[in-house]
């Protein structure tokens, strides 16, 4: 070996270091990220594959697929590797340039060099007075109309110097360290937060969920269902309500060792409107029916003398009617359109009995069939569960402060500019340089109306 | 309903404006060019009437929402946002050539909408019932509207870059009234400017509306996925400024490739992947 090894491991992190700090590297991570990130939208991920896929696609396919991750892409070996090669390439790049950033800010160049003299901005001016009494004016002047300047001689002249939001140089590494930022409230979601579910029948009490990974997780407090219902929109021409839901709705109430929780009684909890108690939020997601009903309710009114009763019905018993006749359900169907319906049959011993159909969407239908005894289905014993789905985040602040700075970063990135003035100074004579970090023209016309009123000012 | 008629007019001012530009690309006049941004500007007040009508009708039948709810209603405040973008531009720089390039995308999609797509006002299902959507769509849809602006930007630079290249830029030719290539990459920098900002937003107040709502700020679904591809190619675009080589030509493919993403991310995710995926009566 020719070289020592310490100089061949120090050649080696150098060439680590420069591989890491180059843009380049940042433009084929973007890209690679964009290009592999359509894959995800293509194939089906976890959880969400429906049985039905496996049997569009071979063996083969689904083993290569597998292999690769590709049915929960975002969250593969190779895919988190490129996010941490993402988030390296961000680290150094910063530490790379920063000081250098930072140096520029908090050191400016008080005397211009020659050599950029030419490519800023620039005008000249004639000087009235002395150097020493022009000098304090210009000082005046551009205190009262830009910034205060500082002072330097060199030789037998005066550069003067002035600045504006120096500071908005670091706009773009706001931007990236908010990436990092929003990275680290994910993965502490990721780590110390959980996503379930829980079903809660109307009524009833729960103490703990069931997390996506199948296990249960005790709540520390109880929750009650006291109710769920939906609501649909009207159907177009009024009347009936339409197939189209417009609000999922739970009654929910907290008890936490079998006290109520102040404050959490009857809470309402409807989609886009969550309940958060000790940092664990209960979204509405689904709902369904507990169990199947047993007991039939309706109300029978006497058309003659208006006496209302109410009946409790089990399929196929037979029940007496306040007029003497007996009624029993011979059928029930749901059809969509109609919701629930019973098919009822009325009947007196020796004559025919008559079939109907009483729907619960439409209570005031049965009364045009004309009969003395008039029905409504008032409802059922089955009981509907709701379905909710329940989330601890505790990282979700540090995502939310991560796009803060973002958007912040990005504000004074691109629409914040650096603005920086020079005067040189000699006898009789002064030089006057601006330069901007963004905006020109915009800038260009702030400079010329400073110099015109330059000139105008006897100095 | 009025706003329906009146989304009918600003299309045909839209088309007006659209051929006005044209025949200022080709015949040089002018007053024509000023016809076109004047038409331009026209139905853009109209079609704000339009929509804020729209929004007091949806209030008139009890459904009341803003008019951001569906597809019809999106590709409508799509072309509104692209002419503002366009307005803003074309009265700060003054190069009317780029009308030419842009209010063919506007009128593209008040065509489609008027043409194609049911124009019902519906009652919002309960998952959209939220402040959030407006923000959001808001965001979006003025982000979309800077790319599709970026856009042509692009395409003049490249066919202009193209004739320069070929050396036959003389004067007289349709190109050389087009901006300077400079000036141009310096528009499709700034449209760019003007439209990852709001994209930015759009994802975060998506993400946030769906933390409210679901619980997840992010949960990798093809729509989300999708508008971070874009927010990455436009990303990259950025980052291409400071990297040699890859600013001109490769900038200005980057921001046609960036608006291509976009409008899959806006349409295709919706008439494309899902159908991908309707067996599960996703
Ligand atoms: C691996 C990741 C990244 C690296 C290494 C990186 C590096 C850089 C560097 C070196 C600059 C030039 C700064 C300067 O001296 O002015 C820059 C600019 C910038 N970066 Fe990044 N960056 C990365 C990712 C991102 C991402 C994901 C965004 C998205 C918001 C972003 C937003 C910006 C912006 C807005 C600018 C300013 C561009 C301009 O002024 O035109 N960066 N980046």
């Amino acid at each position: 070996m020719e070289y020592p090894l310490s100089t061949n491991q120090r050649n080696l992190v150098q060439r680590l270091w420069d591989f890491f700090c180059s843009l380049k590297l940042t433009l084929f991570l973007l890209i690679t990220l964009a290009i592999t990130s359509i894959i995800g939208t293509i194939i089906p991920q976890y959880p969400n594959i429906d049985e039905r896929y496996w049997a569009t696609i071979s063996a083969g396919k689904k083993a290569l697929y597998e292999s690769l991750g590709f049915f929960d892409m975002y969250h593969s070996w190779w895919f988190l590797a490129f996010l941490t090669i993402f988030s390296i390439n961000l680290i150094t790049c910063s530490i790379h340039r920063l000081p250098h950033v930072f140096k520029f800010v908090s050191e400016p160049l008080l005397v211009l060099p020659e050599g950029q003299q030419k490519s800023y901005k620039s005008t000249d001016m004639k000087l009235a007075s002395g150097l020493e009494e022009s000098k304090e004016r210009l000082i005046a002047f551009l205190t009262a109309e830009f910034a205060a300047p500082v002072v330097t001689k060199v030789d037998h002249q005066y550069h003067l110097f002035a600045q504006k939001n120096a500071w908005c140089r670091l706009g773009v590494y706001v931007v990236h360290f908010s990436i990092l930022v929003i990275f680290v409230g994910a993965m502490i979601g990721n780590l110390f937060g959980y996503k379930g579910f829980v079903a809660i029948v109307e009524g009833e009490t729960v103490n703990s969920i069931q997390l996506r990974n199948g296990k249960t997780s005790p709540l520390g407090f109880e929750v009650r269902c006291d109710q769920f219902s939906v609501t649909f929109y009207e159907a177009p021409g009024g009347g009936r309500p339409s197939q189209m839901p417009k609000e999922f709705k739970s009654i929910l109430t907290l008890t936490e060792n079998g006290k109520e929780v102040p404050n959490y009684k009857h809470v309402r909890v409807v989609v886009n409107d969550p309940m958060t108690y000790k940092g664990i939020t209960f979204y509405q997601s689904s709902y369904g029916q507990a169990n199947d009903p047993s007991v039939f309710y309706f109300s029978v009114r006497d058309r003659n003398s208006g006496k209302t009763e109410q009946l409790a019905l089990r399929p196929g018993l037979p029940t007496g009617l306040p007029d003497g006749r007996n009624v029993a359900i011979v059928d029930l169907t749901n059809n969509p359109g109609e919701g629930l319906a019973a098919v009822l049959s009325v009947s007196s011993k020796g004559a025919e009995p008559s079939f109907f159909k009483v729907f619960r969407e439409n209570p005031a239908l049965d009364e045009l069939r004309g009969d003395r005894m008039i029905f409504t289905f008032t409802g059922t014993d089955a009981k509907q569960y709701t379905g909710l789905q329940v989330n601890k985040d505790p990282g979700v602040w540090v995502v939310w402060t991560g796009c803060f700075l973002m958007c912040a970063g990005l504000c004074i990135a691109f629409f914040m500019s650096h603005k920086r003035v020079w005067i040189v100074l000699s006898n009789g004579h002064a030089r006057i340089f601006g330069n901007a970090s963004k905006n020109q023209p915009a800038f260009q016309t702030e400079f010329e109306a400073l110099t015109d009123k330059l000139h105008s000012q006897n100095i | 309903m009025l706003s329906a008629k009146l989304f009918n007019v600003t299309t045909i001012f839209y088309m007006a404006s659209t051929l006005a530009f044209l025949a200022f690309l080709a015949g040089r006049n002018k007053n024509i060019g000023l016809a076109g941004s004047i038409i331009a500007w026209a139905g853009f007040a109209i079609h704000t009437v339009a929509t804020g009508l729209r929004w007091k009708e949806s209030y008139d039948i009890g459904l009341g929402h803003a008019p951001l709810s569906n597809l019809y209603e999106s590709v409508v405040f799509f072309a509104w946002s692209i002419v503002l973008i366009f307005g803003l531009i074309d009265a700060k720089y003054k190069y009317r050539v780029i009308g030419a390039f842009v209010m063919p995308f506007a009128l593209l999609a008040m065509a489609w909408g008027q043409l194609y797509l049911p124009t019902d006002i519906n009652p919002l299902m309960p998952a959209l019932q939220s402040n959030w959507l407006l923000y959001h769509v808001l965001t979006c849809f003025l982000g979309y509207a800077a790319f599709a602006v970026a856009c042509g930007v692009s395409i003049m630079y490249l066919i202009k870059a193209r004739s320069e290249d070929n050396g036959n830029a003389a004067a007289g030719s349709i190109v050389s009234q087009f901006p300077p290539t400079k000036v141009l990459d310096e528009l499709n920098y700034k449209a760019i400017m003007i439209g990852f900002p709001l994209l930015t937003l759009g994802i975060i107040t998506g993400a946030a509306w769906a933390n409210y709502a679901w619980g997840t700020y992010w949960s990798w679904d093809p729509k989300e996925t999708w508008s971070l591809i874009v927010w990455f190619i436009y990303a990259a675009f950025l980052h291409a400024r400071f990297t040699k080589g890859w600013v001109g030509k490769r900038a200005a493919w980057l921001s046609i490739i960036g608006f291509l993403a976009t409008v899959f991310c806006y349409l295709g995710v919706n008439l494309l992947l899902s159908g991908l995926h309707s067996y599960g009566g996703m």
